[in-house]
């Protein structure tokens, strides 16, 4: 804390012009550049909240907007019908109200339970620039830094590129989301991307640390160094030093716009990739695309004690929510990797296994994919599956 | 199919042929002076082959050849030879070859000073795809519009303290406004349906938010295109799956970049992809966005089809949209026959051989 507010008192006096934007950037990254400073990091030992008396889990549900409340009530109902031990506490988060009490709730019942399964929450960017994106302040107050994304190709699927397996680590809490922004003159907008020595340190070691759990060979960092030399620069050098102590990995680096134009015409060539905030949107929604789009892929964030689950893309889904025509698919993913995380491994590969099964079914194909089902049929096809594997279940 | 390309380019036609009239006056008094850079590696040889095309084509043009390597002017700043300069000035379109900085000249990115002597503020892609050159993706006819002097690239960053670094994106009112006047102007002038704004104004709810109120202002002065705003992250999503959506992106800087990088390798990557700048006094430059393959230089390998895509699409900017249908068909026709195609292409012929086919094709089209 003393180090804290000497940088603080010192960014003062060298320059009053930046004393204001540092004392901002320091408020925020001040407690990275102190407590984390001398220890290490061990970012792969999450250990998830231990099962209460009579071995069921808690975990907080926010509906968010758009298809997330269907979506999630279509997870609760595969769930009661598996008699998977887990149970939910539901936080509404209310995306029209200027107030962060909503949020606050949720961020607290989330630091309660440790783990959460979220639907997006929907910003609405005509009201004031004060107002923050609620899906990135859970992110950043529950410090879930690492946003992990695995595209994998599904046979059922069509799509252009076949085969594709992809791992994709994108740094969840600064870079360009870091939300300062001021108006110095008026017409002339300034926006910090803020690259931290200790976060890049930190999600770099989370992507080796992944890489080698996987079995993964290579790991690709994807930067815009040339143009951003101090800042993805940092990043970069970043990645480097963690790659030397991985000597089993190969590390090599791509310019990101290199990168997309090699993903939309040789995407076998990547295996694990890492990088800063903004290109890890760009990227993984790409990757989403190739392997067939926002229905299919779960995504993941997480942080030194807290793990939050929802689909990858993050889309509210507007158009077709309420309609019976979203794809549950990326949700129930979603909902497995949760489990995996509460260790609960084999209620995760018995509905994993039913999605997946039910995802080769081309006539059961949502209008994402190009079909004409529906999300209630998708979901009775996956729980008759479960039924028929004979283990416990309740009725349908 | 890819008809839908040909049908805007004949549309194109139509409209300018009500214009011909008027302008072959004027061309039949004199030739149109261009500036040419040939650029470094197989810059020469490309450009070179884009002259005899024309040549062959007969285009009222006449090549001013500058060489624009940076030299310390008299207060040591570096800047663009003032040869260079006074004939961009003279002439305002200019066709450029790919340039290399060497990393210890000290001296800025030369494709940076030309950015700043001209004030290129604009710089736009179509991403068309060729016909008998496959890709995954069929049917793509679009245009990438991206704001070019500001934003992520204003090269502003400062180290706060050891191990925080932090990177200033700029976003003006007046600069914003310029390029979205600009894509709404092209949209008219190309026969284009639609405009899309592309950004992230739920996470840079400020900058971003400038933009697309400047974009908002613009769709309100020209109603007769569509106007829609879309996520950055929504347009990526769609744009792998389904690239026909889309008509005219327009974009600030960094998600500009990513972009027209990610829709020229929809259509085949940058040896295919043409490229054109546009300043504010007029001035035009068009490129090619390809590197200099120094490895390939002088071995008659090169593929000229960028550099000669760029030059049709400035010979559409000056209003030639005769000779540019023309070589545009030779160049199409000759990927599509498969005969004699460079090594990227797939084939095995040479620069010259490539070059002589388009060539014949242009001459048997008179």
């Amino acid at each position: 804390m003393a180090a804290h507010s000497a940088v603080l008192s010192f960014s003062k006096t060298i320059n009053p012009l930046w004393g204001r934007h540092l004392g901002n950037t320091v408020k925020v990254f001040g407690t990275t550049l102190t407590s984390n400073r001398n220890k290490t990091f061990y970012p792969r030992d999450n250990i998830p909240p231990p099962a209460k008396y009579g071995g069921r889990h808690t975990v907080t549900l926010i509906p968010g907007d758009g298809i997330g409340p269907e979506l999630l009530n279509h997870v609760r109902e595969v769930f009661r019908f598996s008699c998977v031990p887990v149970d939910f506490e539901v936080v509404n988060v209310n995306s029209a109200l200027e107030a962060e009490d909503d949020i606050n709730n949720a961020i607290t019942a989330i630091r309660r339970n440790g783990v959460a399964l979220k639907g997006n929450i929907e910003t609405n960017h005509t009201m004031p620039s004060s107002v923050k994106s609620r899906n990135n302040l859970l992110r950043t107050s529950l410090d879930l830094y690492a946003n992990v994304m695995h595209c994998q190709s599904l046979p059922g699927v069509q799509t252009r590129h076949k085969n594709i397996d992809i791992m994709i680590i994108r740094e969840n809490t600064e870079g360009e989301y870091s939300s300062l922004e001021h108006e110095s003159v008026s017409g002339v907008v300034e926006s910090l991307k803020i690259i931290t020595r200790n976060n890049s340190l930190r999600i770099a070691e989370y992507a080796f640390q992944l890489a080698r759990e996987k079995g993964r060979r290579r790991v690709t960092a994807v930067h815009k160094a040339n143009i951003m030399k101090l800042a993805d620069g940092l990043f970069l050098q970043c990645c480097r030093e963690v790659a030397s102590g991985f000597p089993d990995i190969t590390f090599d680096s791509m310019i990101v716009d290199n990168t997309t134009m090699q993903l939309v015409s040789k995407p076998h060539q990547f295996d694990v990739m890492v990088m800063p905030n903004l290109y890890g949107n760009v990227v993984s929604n790409v990757c989403a695309g190739l392997v067939g789009g926002p229905g299919l892929v779960p995504g993941a964030n997480y942080g030194r004690g807290y793990a939050v689950f929802e689909t990858a893309t993050r889309n509210t889904g507007k158009s077709v929510a309420g309609k019976n025509i979203a794809n549950p698919t990326a949700m129930l993913l979603a909902s497995c990797m949760m489990l995996d995380h509460l260790k609960l491994y084999d209620y995760a590969t018995l509905i994993r296994n039913a999605v997946l099964t039910t995802m080769n079914e081309t006539r059961l194909h949502t209008a994402d994919l190009g079909g004409q089902g529906t999300t209630s049929e998708v979901v009775q096809s996956i729980m008759r599956i479960i039924q028929s594997k004979g283990q416990l279940t309740a009725e349908i | 199919m890819a008809g839908y390309a040909w049908r805007s380019a004949v549309s194109c036609v139509v409209a300018a042929l009500k214009n011909e009239t008027l302008q072959s006056r004027g061309f039949i008094r004199g030739m149109k002076t261009v500036t040419l850079i040939p650029g470094d590696g197989i810059g020469p040889e490309i450009s070179a082959a884009v002259m005899k095309i024309f040549e062959a084509a007969k285009v009222p043009i006449q090549w001013e050849e500058r060489n624009v390597t940076a030299i310390q002017g008299p207060g040591g700043k570096w800047m663009i030879p003032p040869g260079a300069k006074q004939s961009m000035n003279k002439t305002k379109i200019g066709l450029k070859g790919p340039l290399e900085t060497p990393i210890a000249a000290g001296h800025p990115s030369t494709n940076l000073l030309l950015r700043k002597t001209f004030d290129l503020f604009a710089n736009v892609r179509p991403c068309v795809s060729i016909e008998g050159y496959d890709t995954p993706y069929t049917d793509v006819n679009l245009v990438t519009i991206r704001e070019n002097t500001e934003g992520e690239y204003s090269g502003i960053e400062h180290t706060i303290v050891d191990g925080v670094v932090q990177s200033i994106k700029l976003i003006t009112e007046q600069a914003s406004q310029r390029i979205a006047e600009y894509a709404f102007e092209y949209a008219k002038n190309n026969q284009r349906s639609s405009v899309t704004a592309v950004h992230k104004a739920n996470i840079m709810r400020m900058s971003d938010g400038l933009f697309l109120r400047k974009c908002r202002e613009a769709a309100e002065k020209h109603k007769d295109v569509k106007f829609t705003e879309m996520y950055l992250d929504t347009v990526c999503l769609n744009m792998v799956r389904d690239p026909t959506q889309f008509d005219v992106l327009l974009m600030p800087n960094l998600y500009g970049d990513i972009l027209s990088d990610l829709c020229a390798g929809l259509i085949g990557g940058l040896g295919v992809t043409p490229s054109g700048n546009i300043g504010a006094n007029g001035v035009a430059i068009f490129e090619s966005v390809h590197g200099t393959a120094p490895d390939i230089a002088g071995k008659d390998l090169a593929n000229p089809t960028a550099l000669l895509l760029s030059a049709i699409m400035m010979l559409r900017h000056m209003g030639l949209h005769g000779h540019a249908q023309k070589i545009q068909t030779a160049c199409f026709n000759t990927i599509q026959d498969k005969k004699v195609l460079t090594k990227d292409l797939g084939g095995s012929s040479k620069c010259s051989e490539f070059t002589e086919a388009i060539c014949q094709r242009v001459q048997d089209m008179d």
